[in-house]
């Protein structure tokens, strides 16, 4: 199956890629990896005009150090993220998370920015980055903002990003090597999630906790978070994460399996995040 | 559109519309038709040829995504352009009985050049692990992944009694990725 | 030293690791040059009629050739299984009404391929929808009708048992545990997708390039479909990418290919799309059955009975005779006083059924060993202990099974007791106490089935041509027909034992319906013990000739002659550095081929025994395959690398079937699983490597001992590995899960059976 013809533009520059979005506005998407859009373009399930492939701008492949945060461009491959040093030392639940994404070929082409972008509730980043409570840094040719991930998605592959906005930079707090967990549970190894379940300790010593696939965005278990801040045991805790949510139903699972489910790993991942 | 693009060893340049998948320049436009497409869905890794030297799925992979760069098939391996086994890797498939059909075969034989050329020290869950892109239906992967570890200098018969019996699971886990894993 | 029994490594290998195998999408011969490129439009709908076509625009597109819709298609309707209801007839491009998601309504044919798919968007089909039918029982009630002039959903009579067992059928026995069992359907899902191509020759005749697992019976019905005599159709198999029966025979779209061609007058080619694939390929299994087992405490089984639903799909293939294997099966491995079985077949809207490794064994496998080990469970019996005291003892043999099936030879008990202690059985149960005492979350479950097959049931004969040429080459024509199965290297060596001549100049070719007229191609793990005795017995014969001959030209009488082996030449016996001929040289004298055909008469019955042993995570549901211990008996092993090779494939298959794979329709016919992504193939990281047993029981229906073992491993493991994981949660209070065991299933189980406990 191959896709509807589309017209293909590969800017080599942050700016170039945004004057073309602002010249083609609804009619172009994005393509970093691929790995996400080309699948749907080839099942003719989108059928974008144009084709803007930023695969080749330089400038968005960084993983850097930056005051108390960690800024990663939006171009940066999950291969680059799951081999970083400085992550592994700085933030080590992203590239533990990253090398549960897909499979290696997956993760030679597809990017932290373009798997933000995509918003799929079923995918490990996004709810790992709001595990972290990162920052979304998205470009215009208005200018520059700053988005919380807690405040970034609307519903299921929905954001508050505007069509002619690049994401281009990832900001995550230093949260270290240790203090974190993933738990993730698929059918098959390279599955998406059924559930997973990301905890990471914040500075403070507050455990955060990111939710996968139980709902129409990832979500944070806040019930359980609050129950751990007043002091519950981690099993009293984690039997309140799936206050809020309302998983999906399919083959994989019932929304009361789910909501079941998230409860063990929401444990599980503390247990281990507590070391 | 015009593209080049270096495969295996020889500059290639065609005239592509540029929804041209990667696998189908390959195939139609250059004749080279190892690499197969098996789904729809980049699930199955039939079409698995190294881009830059780094496996990646080629039916998931623009013609002018690879404008520039260098591709690497199995006829590219060395001794294949003469139709010898000249590569650890599908020298280590035939001594196995790696393959059977042959159709997953040469893109399970690039996904495991590029998996022990990024972790030559595998053990069988490595492999296993590595290989999760690359469906096979006919050889329940057994001697797949003999080949890959003999390829990656191992010993097919003791990392497989090693993960026989130590207890780690083998199988897709509930990937705990916590510190507490290593 | 014999070649007979050693590890050679494949002749095909070299050609498959460089170039790559040629599939029939990766033929560029010069007689498919300028073919057009055929994209089949399908109905998105499970169920409706077809108001009208329009194509104007699509014709228009870009590369546009042609469009054919069922209007101008004149191939009639094909009853695509001889025993159906003569009303289930299949268009070869439907008109009025569309009967499951997937048919084909209309061909586009263009220069390009890409061209194909934006042509066949435009292709504007107005649609009535009418209520599917999926759930085969409710299709047994006849609500909802496929064809209404059918009258009936119900697709033949000749599974139907003659009469009702009496009532008193269980009467003598202390127990009697019944239940339904889903053997769910799935898809073979080779990973080449179907393909064909065809061309006309200047003389009338066509040839279609195509992927099937047997050549000459798919020449013959296309043959039939275009009604064409069979001699004008020429077919050749290019290599073939896994079939697993799902490519056995020919399917309609290689007629239509064919037909497609003749209309446009020049070559055209198809290959489907894996979305494609899995609408359009026909499904395995899809089977429910109602399992009743009796007996009394000490473990004696007295009796058994099993109810088959089997579902056709929308239009009846193959997989309409295939409860006869269930029921013939039903009593596996066991010596049953009483064994009663019927089957009854359904249309429904759904992708026809056909065979799948195992074709309808595997399912009485499933159904035979669930039973034991529910009835095991019931008398508090260990179940391998119950199998051993039921199976049919080695004095048996030959044995006439209730089932109606003559086994051959087998020692059932003892391929129990060797996977057993393989696998240390006491240890395993002794660590299932332990975790169960100490309430661990992850669970230990120890799976046992014992089987029983049939191989080479399909068609007993089949035949072998060996040439030896002037230059010491020999030719090997066979009407199997390998995709896969290492039948290159298999043949050749059986050529090279008999003729002293190395396997390296030993070529084998199949699959040529003009170079090879007649053969029944490889299904039903058939191929060694038909097809590779015909080799056996063809270089046989050959020798017997050449020693004719060379009685002339050595001067001596045929029976002071012999093969020398070591040299490939005649001599005299006991006369070393006496005159020799090669049969190189005698071939350069006159023609030096024999044609032998071979007839089994009767099928094989190789058999096993396999151990599984999987953990659950109570907790979540998840279960995991951790060991699986396989012995597979299939006589005399040929080749260990290919026989191994062959086993871990059917194990791979047959734990697929247990944890992950299933075909899923809404209840609208809708497919949910329709793509990779949705169904569930297992990878390298969801299996284990395996344990294999080795026992060799010899068949006295051939020569050679030998038996099939493609099948053998699917039919084994299944049952093993899903028993396995009722075990581990047996003492929660599960005593069955349907296939396949996902975590949801297996934690509803266990969240159930602790909901009725604490009641």
């Amino acid at each position: 199956m191959i896709p509807v013809g589309f017209d293909y533009q590969r800017p080599e520059s942050v700016d170039a890629a945004l004057a073309l979005l602002a010249e083609h506005g609804d009619d172009a998407t994005v393509l970093a990896g691929g790995h996400s859009l080309l699948p749907v373009m080839k099942l003719r399930l989108a059928a974008p005009e144009v084709v803007i492939d930023i695969g080749r701008v330089a400038e968005l492949n960084y993983i850097r150090v930056d005051g108390d945060e960690i800024a990663i461009g939006a171009g940066t491959r999950y291969r680059d993220i799951v081999i970083s040093d400085v992550l592994a030392k700085e933030c080590a639940l992203l590239p533990a998370v990253t090398r549960t994404v897909g499979d290696p070929q997956v993760r030679h082409r597809g990017t932290l920015g373009g798997a933000l972008a995509h918003g799929d509730p079923a995918g490990d980043l996004p709810a790992a980055i709001l595990a972290l409570e990162g920052t979304i840094v998205l470009r215009s040719p208005r200018g520059e903002r700053k988005v919380p991930i807690t405040e970034f998605y609307t519903g299921v592959f929905s954001s508050v990003k505007e069509p002619d906005e690049l994401i281009v930079e990832i900001r995550v707090p230093r949260t270290g090597s240790t203090g974190w967990a993933y738990e993730k549970f698929t059918r098959r190894s390279n599955d998406w999630a059924i559930v997973a379940v990301a905890v990471v300790t914040a500075a403070d010593g507050a455990r955060r906790i990111g939710l996968v696939n139980m709902g129409s965005t990832p979500l944070r278990a806040k019930a359980t978070e609050a129950a751990l801040a007043e002091g519950k045991s981690i099993e009293e805790a984690a039997a309140l994460a799936a206050e809020g949510t309302e998983p999906p139903a399919d083959n994989a699972g019932t929304p009361e399996y789910r909501r079941h489910l998230v409860t063990v790993l929401t444990r599980r991942a503390l247990q281990t995040a507590a070391g | 559109m015009k593209v080049e693009i270096t495969v295996n060893g020889e500059h290639t340049s065609h005239d592509v519309e540029p929804r041209t998948l990667l696998a189908h320049y390959l195939r139609e436009n250059l004749g080279l038709k190892a690499t197969n497409i098996g789904c729809d869905t980049t699930s199955c890794g039939a079409c698995t040829v190294l881009v830059d030297g780094e496996a990646v799925k080629s039916c998931t992979v623009l013609a002018v995504q690879a404008d520039q760069q260098s591709v690497t098939t199995m006829e590219g391996l060395e001794g294949a352009a003469q139709g010898e086994l000249g590569h650890p890797v599908t020298r280590a498939f035939r001594q196995e009985h790696g393959l059977q059909c042959g159709f997953c075969t040469p893109g399970m034989v690039m996904a495991a050049v590029s998996l022990i050329d990024e972790n030559p020290d595998l053990t069988e869950k490595d492999v296993r692990e590595g290989l999760e892109g690359n469906l096979c239906r006919c050889t329940g992967y057994h001697n797949i992944v003999r080949a890959v570890l003999v390829a990656a200098g191992k010993d097919p018969d003791a990392a497989q009694a090693a993960e026989a019996v130590s207890g780690e699971r083998t199988t897709a886990p509930g990937f705990s990725t916590g510190e507490g894993d290593k | 030293m014999s070649i007979l029994g050693t590890r050679v490594v494949r002749t095909e290998d070299p050609v498959f690791l460089t170039r790559g195998a040629t599939y029939t999408d990766d033929l560029t011969d010069e007689r498919l040059t300028g073919a057009l490129h055929v994209t089949l439009v399908r109905s998105p709908l499970a169920h409706a009629t077809i108001n009208s076509i329009d194509v104007e625009e699509a014709r228009n597109a870009p590369g546009v050739v042609a469009v054919f819709t069922g209007a101008d298609c004149d191939i009639a309707p094909a009853l695509l299984f001889p025993a159906a209801n003569k009303a289930m007839l299949r268009p070869f491009l439907a008109t009025d009404r569309v009967r499951y998601v997937g048919e084909a309504v209309a061909a586009v044919l263009t220069e390009e391929a890409y061209q194909g798919e934006d042509a066949a968007d435009l292709v504007d089909v107005d649609y009535e929808p009418l209520d599917a039918v999926v759930d085969m029982k409710e299709a047994l009630k006849d609500e909802v009708l496929l064809f209404p002039e059918a009258g009936t959903n119900s697709v033949t009579a000749m599974h139907l048992a003659k009469e009702e067992p009496g009532d008193d059928f269980f009467a003598d026995c202390e127990v009697v545990v019944s239940r339904e069992i889903v053997n769910q359907r799935v898809a073979a899902a080779p990973l080449e997708t179907r393909a064909a191509s065809a061309y006309w020759g200047e003389d009338g005749r066509c040839t279609i390039f195509c992927s099937t697992q047997n050549a000459q019976s798919a020449r013959d019905e296309v043959a039939g479909w275009l009604g064409m005599d069979a001699k004008d159709l020429r077919l050749i198999l290019p290599d073939v990418g896994g079939g697993f029966g799902a490519k056995i025979g020919a399917d309609p779209e290689f007629a239509l290919v064919a037909w497609l061609s003749k209309k446009v007058g020049r070559p055209v080619r198809w290959n489907e799309s894996r979305s494609e694939n899995m609408t359009g390929m026909v499904q395995g299994r899809a089977q429910l059955q109602t399992i009743t087992i009796g007996g009394d405490r000490d473990g004696t089984v007295k009796a058994y009975r099993l109810d088959v639903v089997a579902d056709a799909g929308a239009y009846p293939r193959l997989g309409v005779a295939l409860p006869m294997f269930t029921r013939m099966m039903a009593p596996g491995t066991y010596d049953i006083p009483k064994v009663w079985s019927t089957a009854q077949v359904v249309a429904t809207n759904t992708t026809s059924t056909a065979a799948y490794r195992g074709a309808g064994r595997p399912e009485a496998t499933q159904a035979i060993e669930r039973a034991m080990d529910l009835f095991a469970d019931e008398i508090g019996m260990d179940p391998a202990e119950l199998r051993k005291k039921n199976v049919i003892k080695p004095e048996q043999f030959p044995f006439t099974t209730k089932g109606g099936a003559e086994y051959d030879s087998g020692e059932y008990a003892k391929a129990i007791d060797l996977a057993c202690q393989a696998a240390d059985y006491e240890g395993l149960r002794a660590e299932q106490a332990r975790r169960r005492e100490r309430g661990d979350a992850l669970q230990l479950g120890i799976g046992v089935s014992s089987y029983v097959e049939i191989t080479g049931g399909g068609a007993f004969v089949e035949n072998a041509t060996v040439q030896v040429h002037p230059d010491g080459t020999v030719t090997v024509l066979t009407g199997t027909s390998p995709h896969g199965q290492g039948h290159a290297t298999a043949w050749a060596m059986l050529a090279s034992e008999e003729l002293g001549i190395p396997v390296e100049k030993i070529t084998v070719k199949h699959g040529d319906t003009d170079l090879i007229p007649t053969g029944a191609g490889t299904m039903g793990s058939r191929s060694l013990q038909t097809g590779g005795v015909a080799v056996h017995n063809a270089a046989v014969e050959l020798v017997e000739l050449a020693k004719q001959r060379a009685a002339d030209v050595l001067e001596a009488s045929v029976g002071d002659l012999e093969l020398d082996k070591a040299t490939g030449s005649i001599v005299v016996k006991g006369a070393p550095g006496a005159k020799s001929v090669s049969l190189a040289d005698l071939a350069g004298t006159e023609e030096l081929k024999v044609f032998h055909e071979w007839d089994a008469k009767k099928p094989t019955f190789p058999f096993g025994a396999h151990v599984a042993v999987v953990e659950v995570d109570v907790e979540s549901g998840k279960a995991t395959v951790e060991r699986i211990w396989a012995l597979d008996d299939a006589g005399p092993i040929l080749n260990p690398l290919i026989f191994d090779g062959q086993r871990h494939g059917g194990i791979a298959q047959g734990i697929a079937q247990a944890m992950l794979e299933e075909v899923v329709f809404d209840s609208e016919g809708q497919p949910l699983t329709a793509t990779f992504a949705d169904y569930g193939i297992p990878s390298a990281a969801e299996l284990p490597s395996f344990d294999l047993v080795n026992m060799e029981t010899p068949t006295t229906i051939n020569s050679m001992g030998f038996k099939g073992v493609g099948e053998a491993g699917t039919i084994g493991s299944c049952p093993a590995v899903h028993n396995a994981v009722i075990d581990a949660v047996s003492h929660l209070g599960v005593s069955h899960i349907d296939m396949p065991l996902t975590p949801v299933r297996v934690w509803t189980a266990i969240h159930e059976a602790q909901k009725e406990s604490a009641k």
